[in-house]
């Protein structure tokens, strides 16, 4: 099972009367469970909006200030909820602007429906006032893009937008529809869901010598080593990883998206891999005897230097994307298939182990790096407050049960380093584009997926600047989120590249920021500064018990750096301390 | 690893874009197209992609299985040239009142195993099929009576070992039921899912 929507697609009845393909389009929408759209209206889109009016009951549509914000805040929503994201966007400008959201989800593989107006299909190549040729422009960066120019198509493409936007490996979809498809009425025959597509197939078929290999070479292992990634959560697969990793007794880390699929406080859980992961994790990654990869795709800020990466070991990976396996390094025995099948089916295999002296292994390098790293980080005996310190005190104080929400860079690699994680879908980061504005937006979008949890934004003050207007959409919806801006005065992360890598030639990364909480009191949203230790927690506790949004502003050190780390170019063998 | 001609053959729906969606694979990677070819096969709806690239095996696997991820694509292979027979077609306009009176034109047609397809009193066209050496070989023969245009088309090729893609669309359709009888099993539970 991949990621499902809560509510099962519908057929709908056959209209009587001729219907618009506006309307037609909101009915499918309808059909597939959607319930929340985020979006800005414009000329080629006016008709589907038009027919939004009198579907305002069903269709909540959160209006926000910039389409960026909006696909953003899409991938947010379905993050936190598992179901299927929905943006509305109009042609030219408006498309244009999802292009950077779209690149987003499809690595990150979050899916999304993106639904743009464009021009009379007559106009079409005139370079008619706001076309773009948006099919060509989105192509590399969606799973599957349509443009519709007739209304009668509507149902079913829209049908088969929403199926391949949520099996298999799920990622976005954009559906161009032209203004006249959307104003042309049409005999609506019924919407019915698409189950198959004659040339798409999302699974793998699972093949059991391949298993029965991955458990024969498992059960042999003397220092076996699991790396987890978000293929676990996107197949829903949590419980049965759990069980596999607890039967299996092996020490398992995990990838910035995959992180949430395990508590962190799991025994068995030993930390955050790649550039700036865990010492022991990255450093026996070279040790291990057999490597088992579950849902992730060895990015090269998870391997490192790839000529150096694990050759010791014999790799079992485990993907629904046949593509992923042995696509960057060598693969023993590939495992096709969706996890939520191919665990089990391992797992029946496997010995029950307990692995106690390897284990030990990665207890010493955690010491290690608590004496090096952690320990200063999260309880600093210097005057600024840390990054560190920050997140520790939130953990504390939401228990580990919040939505934090990130956008890329240091701010990113501390939260996702400290936090402490309950459950699944409470990490939603920008993890392969690495997305700087992402975090606002995406925390408006994970609250309407989720709106009885707790959702924090954590963000740079270089990211926060990226789509501050989604105040504005904060002050509309009234949508209550936490929005605590960690403030070191610099683009932090490449101030530290400029610093390690470059002779300290800080060049242009020294950004000035405007007064956020004045900012804040200007769109209606309450806040504070705080850049004392003796202050920090209260304010903490005032963002998490104030009655809806919430901005802190927290001054930290300004050149603090983040390690460990595996410098570029470098082996995770190599990963530095300080 | 060595880089030789490899000859994917992608079997895919016939739909607007798709050709863009293949094309952008490989020149993201920034690997050059040598010939390109598409054609419908012998399967109403479904086209034929003939695609030559000069690479690794290992880039070839690689990008064959990014193709095949493709929405519309339901099939891809790729081969050496050893593992399929291929052609590729080529015109010569020459001027007919040069090769008449100059040439030994009989010969020079057999010899090339070319075939006159038009001839005018301006100009003759011979036509000649086969890989690119006997193709490339013509037009030197040709050169010194005044060849005036040559063309020459993308390779087109047939897997020798395989068994065809008949038989590996059915096992697709049979293992995974097409839509008619998902629809059909739907229909019968209209009632228990109606919502409108």
């Amino acid at each position: 099972m991949q990621t499902q929507p809560a509510t099962a697609p519908a057929t709908i009845a056959p209209e009587t009367t001729p219907t618009s393909g506006a309307v037609a389009t909101l009915q499918a929408l309808i059909a597939e469970g959607v319930d929340t759209i985020f979006g800005y209206p414009g000329g080629a889109i006016i008709p589907i909006y038009d027919a939004l009016y009198d579907f305002k009951e069903q269709l909540h549509h959160v209006l926000v200030r910039h389409e960026q914000g909006g696909i953003h805040a899409a991938q947010g929503y379905a993050r936190s909820s598992g179901r299927v994201g929905v943006v509305f966007a109009t042609s030219g400008p408006g498309a244009t602007n999802l292009v950077t959201g779209l690149a987003d989800a499809q690595i990150d593989s979050t899916p999304l429906v993106c639904i743009t107006g464009q021009v009379f299909a007559s106009l079409l190549g005139t370079d008619a006032f706001q076309e773009t040729d948006i099919i060509n422009i989105t192509t590399p960066v969606t799973k599957w893009n349509y443009q519709i120019t007739d209304a009668t198509e509507i149902p079913e493409v829209l049908a088969k937008a929403f199926y391949i936007a949520r099996s298999g490996r799920p990622g976005p979809v954009l559906i161009d529809i032209t203004k006249n498809a959307q104003i042309q009425r049409f005999d609506f025959t019924g919407y019915t869901p698409c189950q198959h597509i004659r040339s798409y197939r999302p699974k793998p078929i699972v093949r059991n010598e391949y298993v029965e290999q991955a458990a024969a070479l498992i059960n042999q292992a003397k220092k076996p080593f699991i790396i987890w990634g978000q293929g676990v959560m996107l197949g829903g697969a949590e419980q049965e990883f759990k069980t596999f990793v607890e039967k299996s007794g092996i020490p398992a880390a995990w990838t910035i998206l995959g992180v949430d699929a395990l508590p962190t406080d799991h025994p068995l859980n030993v930390g955050m891999l790649g550039m700036h992961g865990n010492y022991g994790p990255n450093v026996l990654t070279n040790e291990c005897d057999v490597l088992i990869a579950i849902g992730m795709r060895f990015d090269d800020r998870v391997t490192g230097r790839l000529d150096k990466y694990a050759k010791q070991a014999q790799i079992i990976h485990l993907d629904i994307d046949p593509t992923e396996i042995g696509k960057n390094v060598p693969t023993a025995v590939p495992v096709w298939g969706d996890c939520k099948e191919t665990l089990p089916l391992l797992t029946a295999l496997i010995e029950e182990k307990q692995h106690t002296a390897w284990r030990q292994h990665f207890d010493e390098f955690r010491d290690q790096e608590v004496a090096a790293v952690i320990q200063n980080e999260l309880f600093p005996t210097s005057e600024e407050l840390t990054m560190g310190e920050v997140i520790q005190q939130l953990n504390e104080l939401t228990n580990g049960d919040a939505i934090i929400v990130t956008d890329v860079g240091q701010h990113q690699m501390v939260a996702c380093r400290y936090t402490k994680f309950n459950q699944s879908r409470s990490n939603i980061t920008s993890g392969g584009l690495g997305t700087m504005g992402f975090s606002l937006p995406a925390a408006i979008g994970a609250k309407f997926g989720a709106p009885d949890r707790t959702v924090v934004a954590v963000i740079g003050d270089g990211g926060v600047q990226m789509t501050i207007q989604e105040l504005g959409t904060i002050m509309q919806t009234g949508v209550n989120v936490k929005i605590l801006i960690l403030n070191n005065q610099f683009l932090g992360m490449v101030r530290q590249w400029q610093e390690l890598f470059n002779d300290r030639r800080y060049s242009f990364v020294d950004i000035a920021s405007p007064d956020y909480v004045q900012v804040a009191k200007g769109y209606y949203i309450e806040g504070q500064r705080v850049s004392e230790r003796a202050n920090l927690r209260n304010a903490l506790r005032t963002m998490l018990e104030h009655d809806g949004s919430y901005l802190l502003e927290v001054m930290v050190t300004k050149e603090n750096n983040i390690f460990p780390m595996v410098p570029q170019g470098c082996s995770v063998a190599e990963i530095r301390l300080k | 690893m060595e880089r030789q001609e490899y000859n994917i053959t992608a079997y895919t729906e016939n739909q607007i874009g798709l050709l863009n969606r293949i094309a952008i694979i490989f020149s993201r990677r920034k690997i050059n197209i040598e010939s390109l070819n598409t054609s419908p096969s012998e399967i109403d709806g479904i086209h034929r992609f003939n695609i030559v690239i000069v690479e690794t095996e290992e880039v070839v696997r690689k990008i064959a299985g990014q193709i095949e991820k493709q929405v519309e694509v339901l099939k891809v292979y790729y081969n050496t040239n050893e593992d399929v027979i291929w052609q590729e077609m080529a015109l010569y306009k020459v001027p007919t009142d040069v090769i008449a009176e100059k040439a030994l034109v009989e010969r020079l047609l057999r010899e090339n195993g070319a075939r006159a397809v038009v001839i005018r009193k301006d100009y003759t066209v011979f036509e000649t099929t086969g890989h690119r050496e006997e193709t490339d070989n013509l037009i030197k023969v040709l050169q010194p009576y005044g060849l005036i245009e040559f063309v020459r088309s993308a390779r087109i090729a047939i897997i020798k070992d395989s068994e065809g893609f008949n038989k590996k669309l059915r096992e697709f359709e049979q293992r995974e039921p097409g839509s008619e009888v998902v629809e059909n099993e739907y229909l019968n539970s209209r009632e228990k899912v109606f919502t409108m």
